[in-house]
């Protein structure tokens, strides 16, 4: 049982890395990757290549992993955000370089094509994760509360006055980018090695979509209601045991919902904390009294 | 071999605009990106499928009644799921959202409730081949030619000489000084988003046809999204020969390099031409408006 639960937790752990590297790009300049599972491939591929054919230790295979992550998203970011175009046009570049990504590991000799890489060492254990975890939600919180996470908050709420304001857009969007694309390749690092097995199809447009998801659901702007967000939709199919499927419709139809009723998500700029928490007990208390 | 390829290209390359300049119209009026238009198109795939095999419809009843569902399911999309949002007045990201959402939704409820099957067109015109001095080229081809021009054509015209096409191309520009020169926007854009649908119609019906209906073809459609920023989003001259530049392009890599590389090669002219023409060939929209 417990190895059950310490696995779903692990799952949602790992998903809560990428959802937090997405939250800082999407939720903090208001662009839209529609390609994210692709960072996570890469991140996965590359980890799990070095560990499995080359002997690198595992840790140093993660930290590559998640700067080829980065170094991708560099490399797309470069040319799609110079022009300071409109967010459709990197939401629709991010959706062709996602498929791109997907047939060139089908396709790649060193990536076996779609047979997947079997047999990949199991190091991902729950302390590891546990400590990614922390680590990348430190780095996220610091990130969005210095002058990067102002200014990408300017950028976001109205980019012509951030802009006028001496911000300079292409940069902050590029380094939100790289960040939330070194998240991924991080989480697809741990995911490689606690999947122990990955093939090109894992990467589908399911994954960036259940990425998004979370961010939106848990309110844009926010670190932990998107971390909340990614454990909820984790979690509660494991626990119902529902068909996935119909998870997949209930996803896109939470988007559509959200947007009508509650545009700012779960937390909606706001990050979880002790204030809350004892403002929801006062809540129950003053419920359960009356 | 070359004109032969050239005439394939022409095909794809129709239906590829087709889609594209069903997608541009919803963006010249309401700048965002309605990402639900794929799905549409898939839809419409569905319903002249169903209405040839199940109901044993002619071939030109079944494309009537898929332009009429298609153009239902398109004004429905509006109606829920934009319209509420539209009366908020709020961010072109958040129509993006929803339309995102409403693309999760609809595909995953085909996959639920139809299946996952892939179904193949009866073949009505596929056998057979017109020969030509040594060049054949297939009847379905032909037809795909004809009726997908025919159409940009028809909607061209409508655009230009109606009052109502008056109307569109004024709103294009401005939607709300369009609103107080006595235009019902109301009407104005559930009419777009029925014509929209229209195309939607049309060009699922020629893919089903040319490829296989199944509940992702959407990363077909993703083609039309390509094609309309190449063609720079919004513009329907662009949208045109966008479609058609990335059609013939494809089909000769295809047929001269290989098939595999196709996807990734659409995806670098994609981000080439970002890079050289950031506004696509025809682009209105540089930056967002303020």
């Amino acid at each position: 049982m417990w190895q059950y639960i310490s696995g779903v937790i692990s799952l949602g752990l790992i998903y809560v890395i990428a959802t937090v590297g997405l939250a800082v790009f999407t939720g903090f300049t208001g662009l839209f990757s529609l390609g994210h599972a692709a960072f996570f491939a890469i991140g996965a591929y590359t980890a799990a290549i070095l560990t499995y054919f080359y002997g690198y230790n595992f840790y140093l295979a993660l930290a590559l992993g998640a700067a080829a992550g980065g170094l991708v998203g560099f490399l797309i970011g470069y040319p799609t955000l110079k022009a300071k175009l409109r967010t459709d046009y990197f939401a629709i570049a991010t959706l062709g370089f996602g498929e791109a990504i997907r047939v060139l590991l089908e396709n790649l000799p060193i990536t076996q094509g779609a047979r997947g890489l079997p047999g990949i060492r199991a190091y991902t254990t729950l302390p590891v994760l546990v400590v990614c975890t922390g680590m990348v939600m430190m780095f996220a919180w610091n990130l969005i509360h210095s002058r990067h996470g102002r200014a990408s908050i300017a950028i976001r709420e109205d980019f012509v006055a951030a802009e006028m304001m001496g911000v300079n857009i292409f940069i902050g969007r590029l380094r939100s980018l790289v960040f939330s694309a070194a998240c991924a390749g991080l989480a697809g690092g741990l995911f490689a090695h606690y999947y122990c097995f990955i093939q090109p199809s894992m990467f589908s447009s399911y994954m960036s979509t259940q990425m998004t998801a979370a961010v939106v659901a848990g309110g844009m702007g926010s670190i932990s209601g998107p971390a909340i967000a990614t454990l909820i939709f984790i979690g509660i199919p494991e626990a119902l045991r529902v068909a996935n499927i119909w998870r997949l419709v209930a996803y896109g139809l939470i988007l559509v919902l959200i947007m009508i009723f509650r545009p700012q998500g779960l937390m909606g700029y706001k990050e979880l904390n002790m204030d809350m928490i004892r403002g929801w007990g006062r809540r129950i208390r003053k419920a359960v009294g009356a | 071999m070359f004109v032969q390829t050239l005439l394939t290209g022409l095909a794809i390359g129709g239906i590829y605009a087709l889609m594209a300049v069903g997608y541009s119209l919803v963006f010249s009026i309401l700048n965002f990106s309605n990402f639900a238009y794929g799905s549409i198109i898939m839809l419409g795939a569905y319903i002249s499928y169903f209405s040839m095999v199940k109901l044993g419809l002619p071939i030109g009843v079944a494309i009537v009644l898929s332009i009429l569902g298609a153009a239902l399911l398109c004004y429905l999309n509006e109606r829920l799921a934009y319209s509420p949002l539209r009366k908020r007045r709020a961010s072109s990201l958040f129509f993006m959202i929803s339309a995102m959402g409403t693309a999760i939704f609809l595909e995953n409820l085909v996959y639920a409730v139809v299946g996952a099957h892939f179904y193949a067109f009866p073949e009505v015109f596929t056998k057979s081949n017109l020969t030509y001095r040594g060049v054949s080229i297939g009847v379905l081809d032909v037809f795909a030619i004809a009726f997908s021009f025919t159409a940009i054509y028809a909607l061209h015209f409508f655009l230009q000489k109606s009052r109502t096409g008056i109307a569109i191309r004024a709103a294009s520009y401005d939607i709300q000084v369009c609103g107080l020169n006595g235009v019902n926007d109301k009407h104005l854009i559930g009419l777009v988003f029925c014509l929209a649908g229209g195309l939607a119609g049309i060009s699922g019906t020629f893919l089903g046809m040319k490829y296989i209906v199944y509940p992702t073809m959407g990363w077909i459609t993703n083609k039309a999204y390509i094609a309309a920023v190449i063609g720079g989003l919004g513009s329907l001259p662009g949208a045109v020969v966008g479609g058609i530049l990335l059609g013939v392009t494809e089909t000769f890599v295809s047929a001269y390099v290989s098939s595999v590389v196709r996807d990734v090669f659409s995806f670098s002219l994609l981000v080439l031409l970002l890079m050289v023409m950031p506004t696509g060939l025809f682009g209105r929209f540089l930056e967002e408006k303020v």
